[in-house]
């Protein structure tokens, strides 16, 4: 060894301690993110339910092959690299040298028994796994994932499928999905405990009362803008009470912040209120199935089947009204049933009905109903932003054209339990909200717009069985069609039919609603999922 | 006394079985449990099976014996929401709602006694008329009302009280615990006194009406005929007659303070049974709500039985008998 050398170590020996002495005095300040929401994750089983809270908090823990970043962009998660072999297969590169939280490796065998959970008994993602028919292993870091059918979503479809590690599950007995029913039993292992890649892991959890979570020192990426190391999340059922704890200074970030609320954040000096757009549209919906509506004044027939009376409908109700009176001018009005952040909107297409009630009351009257009618509309009064109020405001603006709406308002558990198929979609005139769950149109399409179609498992949530056979086919391009510009077409034309006869009434996408301290920055997804990967504090 | 407990105990049991009874037959007009268990995306039929396989579809008298055979043996099945057993929730939960009740309930005698001696001894002074003043508004102010007044000014204006939640709790391995910590401690201060301040006026009146009445009878005038001690007339012969009717009062509302915790509880997202409660309601997990119904009325059940025990000692007449 030549001086010269022996001189670099020793010299790069001496740097090293300094920076390590350097490091060690100075003051590491652990930074604790505390937040509220107003529920829990109802599992740490990321294939047990498929709710946004559920698995956006679980996205901080487990991660999918493709994730999405804070503009709900598809970016590479745990794989690094896909493309199209063919119509229905893909080719996916997975990433190298990731770790489970409990030091296991990452490889394509976690991918496939991933897959393979969430096709099992108690998972509630058999729907999105039933997407792929298969998954090959090439090699450790290599798979080909074979759709039956072309598919342009699949991509969107997998930012849900958390991958889990296959030789924990099987050592801890939960290589099935764990069910609600299963709770506390053998196989429910994974509710409680969990194993991802994810940058934090759960440090301690009691469910309901307090979850936290720390920093993963070992996570793959080392870019992410986050510089937090543990996180407090409480849930807060009350929002006064929520919006207490932030005012007061011991919360960094609450959702929902009730919109009347908005005001004194933007006064109160060291908090403010973020507001960006939501991806879940508001509407309203009409039995245009049945021959006699199950409550209305109208015997006999059904108005909801003649064009001109859900044309009546659309103009009689004021979108701007709402946006300002109800939404403190925060809500977007809509013409689609799809928001500007779903893949396949497109702004051309965007036309919100004219309100106009004197076209309504005239064509009320060409429809018979000069005098008008009684229907009962269904509202839940604790789901969505406003609820009640935005019923209760279409209800005063349909009164002005004639038609008398009798208002029933629900708790949500009630309300579902009526108007869904459990219930026997019991209702004929109702209020929902919608955000596809993979981000892309056709989900809007298969499960609102299609004609309801119990075996084929669509149109499961056209309350109303809003039906046309011409929107069938275009659906039926939509799900399959990978060449971009001949899909938009069929999304539009789609779009083109169901606003000229009046399939449903959109009223507005609402606002997100959160509230956060001054300093502290976090991007509001469209989604509604806070992703900690992008929460930086002062 | 062996039979009188024995037919308490018959009693209580049927008083338990009609709870339940009831609780079940109301929880059909709750809603749908299923649709908040599962995702929008989950098809009809996987409802329907979950729906099936969760035994909703039988009749409510089929549950009903189900529940209770399962009940007799310790058993009340698994929170739908939380997915875990109902018994460990409400373990977990008890220590939070038992440790507030007591709290408050102690916090209700010291204050409230004294006041209620006091006003009753001078009903003139200005002091008792400030007393009274204030129990009326205490008495007619909704619990959550004045949760939101103490959050807002101790909370948010001064900050120097944490609005929400329990602080740091000790866990015992048995129990959890808030006593072993100054943030348990700070933050139980407002959730007492908010549960603490109906109870309080309540005694305070109660006393106060008791006390005079007792204080115009014959053998306080002979007390002071015999030149007993003011202060031995006023506590060991007044407020020691008085007690009686007062016990069984507040043997009841230390039931309602840990029954009705609910809505301290849901105000500071105290984490006991009566939020647990408050959100099984709103979820419809029924599991959790009928539970928690047979246990309060066990609660009800002990301390009634408790509290007439209680007559015996401080009541020599009833011995008599």
């Amino acid at each position: 060894m030549s001086i010269k050398s022996l001189l670099t170590t020793n010299v790069s020996i001496l740097a090293l301690t300094i920076a390590t002495t350097v490091a060690l005095t100075m003051p590491v300040q652990a930074k604790t993110f505390k937040y509220a929401f107003q529920g829990d994750a109802q599992s740490l089983d990321p294939h047990s339910l498929n709710e946004t809270f559920t698995l956006g908090l679980l996205g901080n823990v487990y991660e999918p092959l493709i994730d999405y970043d804070k503009d709900m962009k598809k970016i590479p998660g745990l794989a690094t690299k896909w493309e199209a072999t063919s119509p229905t297969t893909w080719a996916f590169e997975l990433r190298k040298g990731v770790k489970f939280h409990n030091g296991n490796p990452f490889t394509a065998d976690d991918v496939i028994f991933t897959w393979k959970r969430m096709l099992s008994e108690g998972s509630d993602q058999k729907a999105r796994a039933a997407l792929i028919k298969d998954i090959k292993k090439v090699d450790d870091f290599h798979i080909i994932v074979e759709t039956p059918v072309p598919n342009p979503t699949v991509l969107n479809e997998m930012t849900q499928m958390y991958v889990m590690d296959k030789e924990w599950a099987e050592k801890h007995n939960a290589v099935k999905s764990s069910s609600p029913k299963d709770a506390g039993r053998d196989g429910s292992y994974a509710t409680t405990h969990e194993n991802g890649t994810g940058p934090f892991i759960v440090e301690s959890r009691q469910p309901d009362v307090k979850t936290v979570l720390v920093r993963y020192k070992d996570h793959w990426n080392k870019d992410i803008a986050t510089n937090i190391d543990r996180v407090e999340f409480t849930p807060i059922k009350q929002a006064a009470t929520r919006v207490a704890a932030l005012l007061s200074g011991q919360i960094d970030l609450v959702f929902p912040v009730p919109v009347q609320d908005w005001n004194r954040l933007t006064k109160a000096p060291s908090v403010k209120a973020l507001n960006g757009p939501e991806a879940r549209t508001i509407f309203l919906g009409m039995d245009q199935s049945r021959d006699e509506l199950l409550h209305s004044s109208v015997k006999g027939k059904n108005p909801f089947k003649d064009v001109r009376v859900r044309k009546a409908f659309a103009h009689a109700i004021n979108l701007d009204a709402i946006k300002k009176a109800i939404m403190r001018g925060a809500s977007t009005p809509s013409g689609l049933m799809w928001a500007p952040q779903i893949q396949g909107y497109n702004a051309a297409s965007n036309t919100p009905y004219k309100y106009d009630p004197e076209t309504s009351k005239k064509l009320l009257k060409e429809a018979g109903y000069p005098d008008g009618f009684t229907v009962t509309m269904d509202c839940p009064n604790n789901r969505y932003v406003n609820d009640e109020k935005i019923c209760q405001a279409v209800a005063s603006m349909l009164a002005k054209v004639g038609v008398k709406i009798d208002l029933l308002a629900q708790p949500k558990s009630k309300y579902f339990a009526k108007v869904l198929a459990q219930g026997g979609y019991d209702t004929s005139f109702y209020l929902l909200g919608w955000t596809p769950a993979s981000m892309d149109v056709y989900n809007v399409f298969n499960s609102l717009i299609v004609c309801q179609n119990k075996e084929k498992k669509a149109g499961s949530f056209n309350l109303g069985n809003y039906c046309n056979k011409k929107v069938d086919e275009l659906t039926k391009i939509i799900a399959s069609e990978t060449d971009v510009a001949k899909r938009q077409a069929a999304i539009d034309e789609a779009a083109k039919i169901i606003q000229d006869e009046v399939g449903y009434l959109p009223l507005h996408q609402q606002p997100l609603s959160w509230g956060v301290r001054d300093g502290v920055k976090v991007a509001q997804r469209a989604d509604n999922v806070l992703d900690y990967r992008d929460v930086v504090m002062p | 006394m062996f039979l009188f407990l024995a037919r308490r105990l018959f009693q209580a049991a049927m008083v338990m079985l009609t709870v339940a009874l009831i609780a079940f037959a109301l929880f059909q007009y709750v809603g749908d449990p299923v649709a908040n268990m599962v995702g929008q995306d989950t098809s009809v039929a996987d409802r329907e099976k979950l729906k099936q396989d969760l035994g909703l579809n039988d009749p409510i008298i089929v549950q009903f014996g189900h529940f209770v055979q399962n009940a007799s043996k310790g058993e009340f099945g698994q929170s739908y929401r939380l997915r875990k057993p109902v018994k460990e929730l409400i373990a977990e939960r008890f220590p939070a709602t038992l440790e507030l009740s007591i709290i408050s309930a102690i916090l209700a005698l010291l204050v409230g006694i004294p006041m209620g001696v006091y006003t009753a001894l001078h009903p003139k002074s200005w002091v008792s008329q400030g007393f009274m003043t204030l129990s009326l508004i205490g008495i007619s102010l909704p619990t959550f009302l004045i949760g939101i007044f103490l959050i807002l000014f101790f909370g948010v204006i001064l900050q120097w009280l944490p609005t929400f939640g329990r602080g740091e709790v000790v866990d015992l391995g048995w129990w959890t615990t808030g006593f072993l910590s100054k943030s348990g401690w700070q933050s139980l201060i407002m959730p007492a006194i908010t549960l603490a301040i109906f109870q309080m006026t309540l005694i305070v009146r109660l006393i106060r009406a008791e006390m005079l009445e007792v204080l115009r009878s014959d053998y306080i005038k002979f007390a002071r005929a015999r030149g007993l001690h003011e202060r031995s007339i006023s506590f060991s012969h007044a407020l020691k007659n008085t007690l009686v009717p007062v016990i069984t009062i507040i043997g009841l509302q230390i039931g309602s303070l840990i029954a009705f915790a609910i809505i301290t509880e849901s105000v500071f997202q105290w984490p006991g049974m009566g939020l647990l409660f408050i959100q099984a309601i709103e979820e419809v997990d029924i599991p959790i709500m009928s539970a928690y119904l047979l246990l309060i009325a066990l609660v009800f059940v002990i301390i009634n039985l408790l509290v007439d025990i209680l007559y015996y000692s401080i009541d020599p007449r009833l011995r008599m008998n």
